[in-house]
């Protein structure tokens, strides 16, 4: 597959894996294998003294995966910035994956803090992935103030739900100066490649493997949706149409 | 002394620096990040910077997320 590239660093897979709601380390691990995904995200969170739990970094290569952390959590561009500087503090490559959800119900991303935020993280040397409802105009105006990539939902977090908002989608990739990356809510390989087929650039999955009885393998299938959408994407695919176009020639029936 | 640690009130002795805290909590200074009154401690600056009663502190780490 041709190279993803954000902020002049290369990838060689499109599919971005998120690490949350696993049964266990291991099932997290297979899945971040199968999908052989090169950027892993993670979230930020206070200890619990009294329920200590082993690191979870210690479960995650540094040499293979690359960290993102995001500021899942975050009410408003304040708390975001927060984090952002609490994930590079511990070490991290100053890339943020910036979500704002104010509303826990929908966990909507809150566009005027996300932008407030995305300002602020780039003006500090962050290379900032924000989070966004699939709104055109807003995905205009990150790029313009330097974010590194737009990553619009396809629906709400975890919903399984796929892509529910093609329309918006599509003229987000039309308009894109820096690739755009799916997040939330594809469910299926299907939806992945969906998404892939569009035009999208990469998409980040997260619920759809946690919850899959085998990890691993649903990690697997995932990788080939992704590779099948964006193989075809660039072969190039046929246009839609209403009336029906016969692939045999019209000619040389037998009745005629 | 008493400190607010994570959210909750701490009780804790008194002349402490951070990484005596952490220490003494098993916590793992290259595994979380301190945050003392809002401003983050660089990890090499944990045991010269002491506690005061009542100080804020967060200790975060990383957990899963999408």
């Amino acid at each position: 597959m041709d190279e993803l590239i954000i902020a002049g660093r290369s990838f060689s897979s499109r599919l971005m894996v998120g690490t949350g709601k696993f049964s266990s380390n291991e099932a997290m691990v297979a899945s971040m294998e199968g999908s052989a995904s090169e950027i892993v995200t993670v979230a930020l969170r206070r200890v619990d003294v009294d329920n200590p739990q082993d690191s979870l970094l210690q479960h995650i290569d540094p040499k293979r995966y690359l960290l993102l952390p995001n500021t899942s959590g975050a009410r408003d561009a304040e708390e975001a910035i927060r984090l952002a500087r609490i994930a590079r503090a511990a070490g991290c490559e100053p890339w943020i994956k910036l979500e704002v959800t104010p509303d826990p119900y929908y966990l909507l991303p809150d566009p005027i803090e996300t932008l407030k935020a995305a300002e602020v993280l780039v003006k500090e040397g962050f290379i900032v992935l924000p989070y966004i409802n699939a709104d055109p105009v807003l995905a205009k105006r990150l790029q313009e103030v330097g974010t590194a990539t737009v990553m619009p939902l396809g629906s709400p977090i975890g919903t399984n739900k796929g892509v529910r908002n093609r329309d918006n989608i599509a003229i987000i990739i039309e308009q894109a100066t820096v690739p755009v990356v799916v997040d939330a809510g594809l469910g299926a390989p299907s939806h992945a490649a969906e998404a892939m087929e569009m035009g999208a650039d990469a998409v980040l999955i997260n619920t759809a493997l946690a919850v899959a009885r085998n990890p691993g393998a649903m990690g697997v299938a995932f990788k080939k949706g992704v590779e099948a959408g964006r193989e075809a994407y660039l072969a190039g695919l046929g246009k839609q149409q209403d009336k029906a176009e016969a692939s045999s020639p019209l000619t040389g029936f037998l009745h005629q | 002394m008493n400190i607010i640690f994570n959210g909750k009130p701490r009780e804790t002795q008194a002349s402490i620096n951070i990484q005596e805290l952490l220490d003494q909590m098993q916590l793992d200074c290259m595994q979380v990040v301190v945050e003392h009154n809002k401003s983050i401690i660089p990890r090499q600056r944990l045991t010269e910077t002491a506690l005061n009663d009542g100080d804020t502190l967060e200790v975060i780490h990383f957990v899963g997320g999408g």
